[in-house]
Formats: C-alpha cells, sequence, structure tokens
C-alpha cells in the first residue's frame, strides 16, 4: 500500500473505530441503566456484554480494514449503533416475561449470525460486477424465496401474514433475502433497459410514453406486489416491494411518467384492496380513527401511541416504563416501546441515526462511478429508507400500519442479517468508488512525474 | 442518474421530517393527554406495580403495607388489623378502586409526590430504597379496639377527637369489613368479595362514622343552647314553664316530654333533665336565626376531613322554611325534623365547646414519614369555624358536666374524673327503635378527648333504649380506656 493509501486508509478505518467505540458506548450505557432499573448495582455481566458488543463490531470492522478498507467509515457504526439499542430495547421487554418467552439471547445470536454474513458478504462479493453478472440466476433465486412461504409444509402463517417457513427448529422470513436480491435483479436489468426505457416513441398530449412492452418493468414488480398482498397478506413487504422498483425506475431513467404510473398502479390496487379484503379496510380505518374502537380493532395502534406520550421530551427511564403492554413491541412496535422509555430524545437520535445511515447510502451512490453499481446503491438505499418510514409511519399513525421491521432495531434473525448484507454492499460499492478514484490519482501522478521532472 | 437520486434522497428526507413532526406531535404536544387518558393502563399499573408506603397508627401498629408478591404486579398489599381500620384506612384495590387513607394520600404513599429535595431522593434511588413516604394516622390501635370493644357489637359508631387539635383518634363503626378480599389481584375474586359486601344489609362498607346521617336527638340541644345564648334569647338563669308537652303552630301535633313527663325551670335544669318542651320553644323563638349557630358548628357542611370518599355534610331548618314550616324549627331545637348529622359531625360539636368553642379541622393524618422514619410532615392544628363564644362554651360545659353528675347522663360518671356530656334518644318513626346517642369530652375542666357516640336503634335494649343506658356507658368506657382510668 503506497503513503496516500495508506493515510486514506488510516482515515476512514480510524473514525469507524471511534464512531464504534461510541455506538459499544451507548449499547453498553442501555445495558447498565437497565440494570440499575432492577437493582441498585452493575450487572454482573457488564464487561462479557462489552467484550460481546466490542468483539461484534471489531469483527466487521477488521473485515473491512482487510477486504475493504477505503469503504465509508459511518454505515457500519450506525448499524451497531441501531442494533445496540434494539438489543437494549429487547432485553429491557424479557423483563416482563417469563423466561421461556425471553428473546435478547435469541437477537444476540442473530445479531452474530448478522455480523458473519456482513463479513461473509465483504469477502465473497469482492467486485459488484459479479453480482450483475449473474442477475437471472439471482432473479431466480428471489422469485423463489418469495415463493417459499406457500409451499406446503415449509411456509407457515403467523400474525395473519404468510411469510415465515419453517426448516427444522429454525425460522426463516425469506422475503427479507428476496428483497436484497430482487434489488441486484433490477438494478442489472434497469441499467441495461434505460436507454429504452428513457426515450418515449409515443406520446400522449405533452407526455411521451414508453413502448407498452417497456412498461414491462413497472407492471412486474406490481403483478409481484398484487401476489403477494394476496397471498401472503403481507401489506408492508408488498408496499415495500413495489415503492423500492418504481422509485428505482425513477432513478434508472429519470422519467416522472413512470412514478405516476406507479402512483396510478398503486392507487389502484389500494382501492381495490381496501374494497375487496377486509385486513386492509381494517388498518385502513384503524389508521383514520384508532380511538373508535381502542379495546379491539385500535387496541394496537392506541397502545404504541400511549407508549409514545407516556414517554414524552425524555422517557420514563429504561425500566421504569411499561412497554410491554404494546402488543409486538419487540418486533414491529419496536420503536413506541424505545420511545416510551427513552421519550422523544430517544426516538429522535433513531430517526437521526436512520436518516445518516440512508442519507450515507445514498451518497455512496451518487459517487459511485458506474451506472449498475448507483443504481444498486441507491436501491439498497431506498429499500432502507422506505422501510424505516412504512414501520414509523405505520406505528406513530402517519400511514396505516403495515407490518415490516424496523431495520437493525427490530426482533427477527431474518431482518438483521439481510439489512447487515444491505450495508455490507453498500461498503463495497463505496469501497470500489474510492479505490478507483485512488487508481485514478495514482495513474495521473504517474503521468505527470515525467513531465514534472522533464526539463 | 445523479439528479433522480438525489430527487429521490430529498424525497425520503421529506417523508422523514413527517416521521419527525408527528413524533413531536405525540411526544411533545400530545403527550400529556395521552399518558392521562383513561384508557392507558399505565397510570393505574404503576399505582399497583410499585411498592407503597406503610400506614401506622399514632401508637406504631402497621395497619397497611406492600409484600412482594409472586404475580406480575410484584407487590400484594395487605391490612394487618382487618376490620378494625377499614373505614379510614380504606383499601387499594385493581377492580374497585381504592379508597379512604389509601386514595387520599396514594401520591405519597407511591413516592409520586416530590417529598423532598430531589437530589436526597437521586441517593435514595441509588441505593434501591424507594421514596415512599409513611403515613402515619392520628387514630390509636388502643383507642381503636376500645370503642371496638364498647360496642360489643352493636350497630353504630364511635368517633373520639382531640379538641384542641382536631385529631381523629378513633373512628370505629359497626359492622365493619375486611379489606384483604379487596386488595386481591385476582379480578373475579375480588368482584366477588365486593359484590358480596354490596349484598350486605347490613351495609358494612358504610362508614357510618362520617358518612352516614341521623337525627341526633337531643345531643342538639347543645347546638340550640348555643344558639339561644348567641341570640340573646335565654341566659343560664332564665326559667321555663314545667309542662308535659307544648303546642305546634300551624299544626295539631304538639311536643311531648320524654315519657310524658312534666319537665321545666331554669335553662340549666332543663338542659340537664333534657326536657323537650324546652328547646322545641327556644327552637320556635330562635326561628330563622337558629340556622346561623347550626351553620357555625358546621352541621350543614362537609367537614374538610382528609378522606376520601369524604365526609358528608348535614341538615338542619333553612331560615325560608320558617314562613310556612314553624313546627319544623321546634323539632330542629330537639335535634329531630329537618335535622340529621353524622356522628363526626356530633364528635366535632362536643369537641367545639370543649375547645372553648372553636372547631378544629378534623383529620385522620397527624403526619408523613421517609423510608428512615423522619417526619417531612406534620399536620399542623387549625381552625375550621368558631361555633360558640369561650363564655359561651364555659357556659355549656357546666350544662353538661351537671348532666354527667346529676341528670340524664350520669352513666358516663367516671370515677376521679369531670366528665361533660349530653345524652339523645333519636326518634327515627314508627316501629323504628330509636338511636342511643351520647356526646362528652373529659376531663370537663382540660379537655382531652372528646367523644360522640351513636347506638343505632337502641343496640341491644332496642324500644328500651334511651341514650343514657345505650349510648353513655360505651362513651364512658372509651374515655376511661382512653384516660387509663
Amino acid at each position: 500500500m503506497s503513503g496516500d493509501g495508506g493515510t486514506f486508509l488510516t482515515d476512514r478505518r480510524v473514525r469507524e473505530l471511534g464512531l464504534g467505540l461510541l455506538a459499544a458506548l451507548v449499547t453498553a450505557g442501555g445495558y447498565v441503566l437497565l440494570a440499575l432499573s432492577e437493582a441498585p448495582a452493575l450487572p454482573p455481566d457488564l464487561w462479557g456484554f462489552l467484550a460481546v458488543v466490542l468483539g461484534l463490531f471489531g469483527l466487521g470492522h477488521l473485515a473491512l480494514r482487510r477486504l475493504a478498507p477505503f469503504a465509508d467509515a459511518t454505515l457500519l457504526p450506525l448499524a451497531a449503533l441501531l442494533a445496540g439499542l434494539g438489543f437494549v430495547t429487547i432485553a429491557r421487554l424479557d423483563l416482563a416475561v417469563p423466561p421461556e418467552r425471553r428473546l435478547a439471547l435469541t437477537q444476540a445470536v442473530w445479531v452474530g449470525v448478522g455480523m458473519a454474513a456482513f463479513v461473509g458478504t465483504v469477502a465473497g462479493v469482492r467486485r459488484v460486477r459479479t453480482l450483475e453478472r449473474y442477475r437471472y440466476s439471482i432473479l431466480l433465486a428471489g422469485v423463489v424465496a418469495l415463493l417459499l412461504p406457500l409451499v406446503p409444509g415449509l411456509g407457515y402463517e403467523a400474525n395473519g401474514a404468510r411469510l415465515w417457513i419453517r426448516v427444522g427448529t429454525l425460522n426463516f422470513q425469506p422475503g427479507e433475502a428476496a428483497k436484497v436480491l430482487l434489488v441486484v435483479f433490477f438494478a442489472a436489468y434497469l441499467t441495461d433497459h434505460r436507454e429504452v426505457l428513457t426515450t418515449g416513441s409515443r406520446r400522449l398530449g405533452r407526455l411521451s410514453l414508453p413502448d407498452a412492452r417497456h412498461l414491462g418493468p413497472v407492471l412486474v414488480p406490481w403483478g409481484i406486489s398484487i401476489l403477494i398482498m394476496v397471498n401472503q397478506k403481507d401489506l408492508g413487504s408488498s408496499l415495500l416491494f413495489f415503492t423500492v422498483f418504481v422509485a428505482m425506475l425513477y432513478m434508472a431513467t429519470g422519467r416522472l411518467a413512470y412514478l405516476l404510473a406507479g402512483l396510478l398502479l398503486f392507487s389502484g390496487a389500494a382501492v381495490f384492496a381496501y374494497r375487496n379484503f377486509t385486513h386492509v379496510t381494517d388498518r385502513v380505518q384503524t389508521w383514520l380513527d384508532p380511538w373508535a374502537d381502542v379495546q379491539g380493532r385500535g387496541y394496537q395502534l392506541a397502545q404504541s401511541l400511549f407508549a409514545l406520550g407516556e414517554g414524552g421530551l425524555t422517557g420514563t427511564g429504561l425500566g421504569l416504563g411499561r412497554p410491554d403492554l404494546i402488543p409486538n413491541a419487540a418486533t414491529d412496535f419496536v420503536l413506541p416501546a424505545l420511545g416510551e422509555e427513552l421519550g422523544f430524545a430517544g426516538t429522535l437520535a433513531v430517526l437521526a441515526a436512520f436518516l445518516l445511515l440512508v442519507g450515507r447510502a445514498f451518497r455512496v451512490a451518487v459517487e459511485a462511478p458506474r451506472p449498475f453499481s448507483q443504481l444498486f446503491a441507491a436501491g439498497l438505499a431506498t429499500i432502507l429508507g422506505v422501510q424505516t418510514f412504512v414501520i414509523v409511519g405505520g406505528v406513530t399513525r402517519v400511514i396505516p400500519l403495515t407490518g415490516v421491521t424496523l431495520p437493525f432495531v427490530s426482533y427477527g434473525g431474518s431482518s438483521l442479517v439481510a439489512n447487515f448484507v444491505i450495508v455490507a454492499l453498500l461498503l463495497r460499492i463505496s469501497d470500489e468508488t474510492a479505490r478507483g478514484a485512488l487508481d485514478d490519482a495514482r495513474r495521473r501522478a504517474r503521468h505527470l512525474e515525467p513531465a514534472a521532472v522533464a526539463p | 442518474m445523479n439528479r433522480s437520486i438525489r430527487r429521490v434522497a430529498a424525497g425520503i428526507s421529506v417523508l422523514f421530517c413527517l416521521l419527525i413532526a408527528q413524533l413531536t406531535y405525540l411526544q411533545v404536544i400530545a403527550a400529556d393527554r395521552l399518558a392521562t387518558d383513561p384508557r392507558n393502563a399505565r397510570t393505574f399499573l404503576r399505582d399497583f406495580t410499585t411498592e407503597r408506603g406503610d400506614i401506622i397508627s399514632a401508637d406504631g401498629v402497621v395497619l397497611a403495607r406492600s409484600v412482594p408478591s409472586d404475580d406480575e404486579y410484584r407487590w400484594q398489599r395487605e391490612y394487618p388489623t382487618g376490620a378494625l381500620f377499614a373505614q379510614v384506612v380504606g383499601y387499594q384495590s385493581v377492580v374497585v378502586g381504592s379508597t379512604g387513607v389509601e386514595r387520599t394520600y396514594n401520591d405519597v404513599l407511591l413516592g409520586r409526590r416530590s417529598l423532598r429535595l430531589r437530589l436526597e431522593e437521586l441517593g435514595d434511588v441509588l441505593l434501591g430504597r424507594p421514596p415512599v413516604g409513611t403515613v402515619v394516622l392520628s387514630l390509636r390501635s388502643d383507642a381503636q379496639l376500645a370503642a371496638r370493644e364498647a360496642l360489643a357489637g352493636q350497630r353504630g359508631s364511635v368517633v373520639v377527637i382531640e379538641p384542641a387539635t382536631g385529631a381523629i383518634v378513633a373512628m370505629y363503626s359497626n359492622p365493619s369489613f375486611d379489606p384483604t378480599p379487596l386488595a386481591g389481584h385476582d379480578p373475579k375474586q375480588v368482584q366477588a368479595a365486593f359484590d358480596l359486601l354490596r349484598a350486605d344489609p347490613a351495609n358494612p362498607a358504610l362508614p357510618r362514622a362520617y358518612r352516614e346521617r341521623y337525627p341526633p336527638g337531643s345531643t342538639f340541644k347543645i347546638v340550640t343552647t348555643a344558639a339561644a345564648l348567641a341570640e340573646g334569647i335565654a341566659t343560664p338563669g332564665r326559667t321555663f314553664p314545667e309542662v308535659t308537652s307544648i303546642p305546634l303552630p300551624q299544626s295539631r301535633n304538639r311536643i311531648q316530654n320524654f315519657g310524658g313527663r312534666a319537665c321545666g325551670g331554669t335553662l340549666e335544669q332543663g338542659f340537664v333533665r333534657s326536657c323537650n318542651t324546652t328547646f322545641a320553644a327556644l327552637g320556635l323563638e330562635l326561628g330563622p336565626a337558629f340556622p346561623t349557630t347550626i351553620d357555625a358548628f358546621g352541621i350543614t357542611t362537609a367537614p374538610p376531613l382528609d378522606l376520601d370518599p369524604s365526609a358528608v355534610a348535614g341538615s338542619g331548618p333553612r331560615p325560608e322554611q320558617w314562613k310556612l314550616e314553624q313546627p319544623a324549627f321546634a323539632l330542629a331545637g330537639i335535634g329531630q325534623g329537618p335535622v340529621a348529622v353524622t356522628p363526626l359531625h356530633m364528635a366535632l360539636a362536643a369537641a367545639a365547646i370543649a375547645n372553648g368553642g372553636v372547631v378544629m379541622h378534623p383529620h385522620v393524618v397527624a403526619e408523613i414519614r421517609d423510608a428512615d422514619g423522619r417526619v417531612l410532615r406534620r399536620t399542623e392544628p387549625q381552625g375550621w369555624r368558631r361555633a360558640a363564644s369561650p363564655e359561651h362554651a364555659a357556659t355549656i360545659t357546666g350544662f353538661m358536666v351537671a348532666t354527667v353528675e346529676r341528670g340524664t347522663g350520669t352513666a358516663a360518671r367516671i370515677p376521679g374524673v369531670a366528665v361533660a356530656g349530653k345524652t339523645g334518644t333519636a326518634q327515627c318513626g314508627q316501629g323504628c327503635p330509636p338511636h342511643a346517642w351520647f356526646v362528652a369530652f373529659a376531663p370537663a375542666d382540660a379537655p382531652r378527648y372528646a367523644v360522640a357516640v351513636l347506638v343505632e336503634n337502641g343496640g341491644t335494649l332496642r324500644d328500651e333504649a334511651t341514650g343514657g343506658r345505650v349510648a353513655a356507658p360505651v362513651a364512658a368506657q372509651v374515655l376511661r380506656s382512653l384516660l387509663g382510668r
């Protein structure tokens, strides 16, 4: 490694280490506060806990040092902070339930698995171009993953949605993997067909429309979304898929017409769903007036709003509220659970972390040199941003509630693993970008040097 | 492509701003409303899942305490003295709500009200000590026991007050109830216990001492006398005719003396012998001026007792009744007709005479202590009303002492102690044995305790009962126990 590369490396990785230590400090601080709410003593396993937190972060950090030394410095610490806060919230919810229903240990294991997947991705995907090459295999894998829960004997239904598969004692939500796989495919597909999709061939008034056959890319994800909604009753994923793909289409072509077409299709599907699916009707009516039936349909949302109100500006303090009164507090409703005890200060911090995470991800996209990398990174950034909006908006009554996880924070292995993989891929793209820039600079330097010494 | 990526990023930022705006609304602007919404179970649960402070009697007996429990509430409230203090201490119930001191001093018992400097509280929290207060009552368990024993199972109430401070020393009613089943955590069992209590015709959940009104009968002649003295209508020496009955205006009925006997003489003699004719006449002479003194004794007001549900107001004749309902004033003169009071009202009336005419704020809580036993707040004696001038109070004290020495109240005599007292035998209608009353204070020259005793429907003597035969011995027994005689 040459001198300029070395400075670059120390610069980004050292910052990452510093930020990671801060994230570990916040996590350990939450863990200590949690223990203090139970007994006036430090948690006996504090040092072990801190060792695990630092160890997990250190694992990712070292992998990056070795395999992607020029990657962005903030993405991993932000993911670590969110996962840490999520773990503390889940550990807090454990205090209110009998040992056999506790989730923190499982979550910790899944964070470990997520970190392993992170390292695996950074190590396995040495060039983003590789992914581009296997686009159709990846599409196949994505579609299969989406359909797996529908296979009798393998998939099963939970909380009214069929998105799980069970292998032995392990449960997966293959939709989380499908999410990433389909973004890869779409980034590749859209990169190939950008030109065709951008130049409209038909005109309708002032709008120029692309050929009907080029509308395929909009109709296919729309069809997939409808399928998910009808078969798996998973509104959240359905909404997420569709939004992300329409956004990617727009980003690839820069044509507002696709956004409008997407919006129209979405509206049509939404109205149809509202009229024909009781679970959709319920969600929308609860959203419009959660207070009409607080003991019944509106119960979940009302508990969420009560918890957030109870938290107020600074929260009740960790361990001192009753977030266990919120149904599904560890998964869909993890933000109000955190917001009750850490208050507006806590929810604002979480949202700020997401905003930075998504912002950095978009920055990676904008800086990337090749269209595929750009579109791929932007797609991943959009997933993170839209998913966060869909669930936080759902539990705070900005939009009707649809169950998706809050990335990194919610309990759930598939989601954690998928999100760590997303961050790993973003870091890989970021590293490639920086490496390319570095190579360019070196090349220029080599060309200039002789000129500089020439008489 | 960069432009459209930036646009999508900007769009997502706008969405995040929406989220932050909504969180600001929920957690800052609407936070209080949401937190205190009655449908928010948190407020309620917080009361039940934290350790509460103890409630103890003035003589240090634990009346209510929290012990750890294995269920979701983590703490179980216990009432070691059971029915003895139930109508003052009350109970804390998941299902049927809370009453009594448990309710009025909830914030202190939970440590929710800031007891001390916040810095000190922080120390407590770090030491693992909940910053909860201990509530110390002015009631004494020995006095309460003496009251229960003296009533000997008869339905009725005993109220003992320190005249100079308004501190309630004993307040016991029969029947009472055990609050323990109501404090249970199984909603079905609690509801069943509550329903059983409500279905009991004797109504043991009713704190008769401060929430049930009775005609006070002749004990009310204390108030009539004070009114007559205050209005200048009578002097202690004024004589009244010896008659068996007097006619009522605007009516064909007459008011008779007890047992149809002739009764009269000076005001003092009329008081000592409890002549109805004398006091009915005074009631008529007072007329529309009578309510002024009745109000001054606090009879028509709810005494500001520190309990929830609190004491109820009594009633008396209203000035506007004078025109059309003059017999009401004659009946009021002897504590019948429109007059209805709680035993607490009569204890306060006796205490007022004992305290030079001033009624003190009645209270059941003497002080609040912290977990270390340091006194944080003490209930300071506070005047509530002036019922009579010191001279008139002294005059009435003389009448009451004479009543116990040689009048209707001889059953309340205590050797070596001058007791001031007044009997009452209150009619409650056809086929309803009279209520037996006795109000007193002792020692008469330096009063330490004022007491009111009510025995419903004549107690064990039924129709044969008089205040002197049934209630006076109860009062004497309680006073003897308190004075150590």
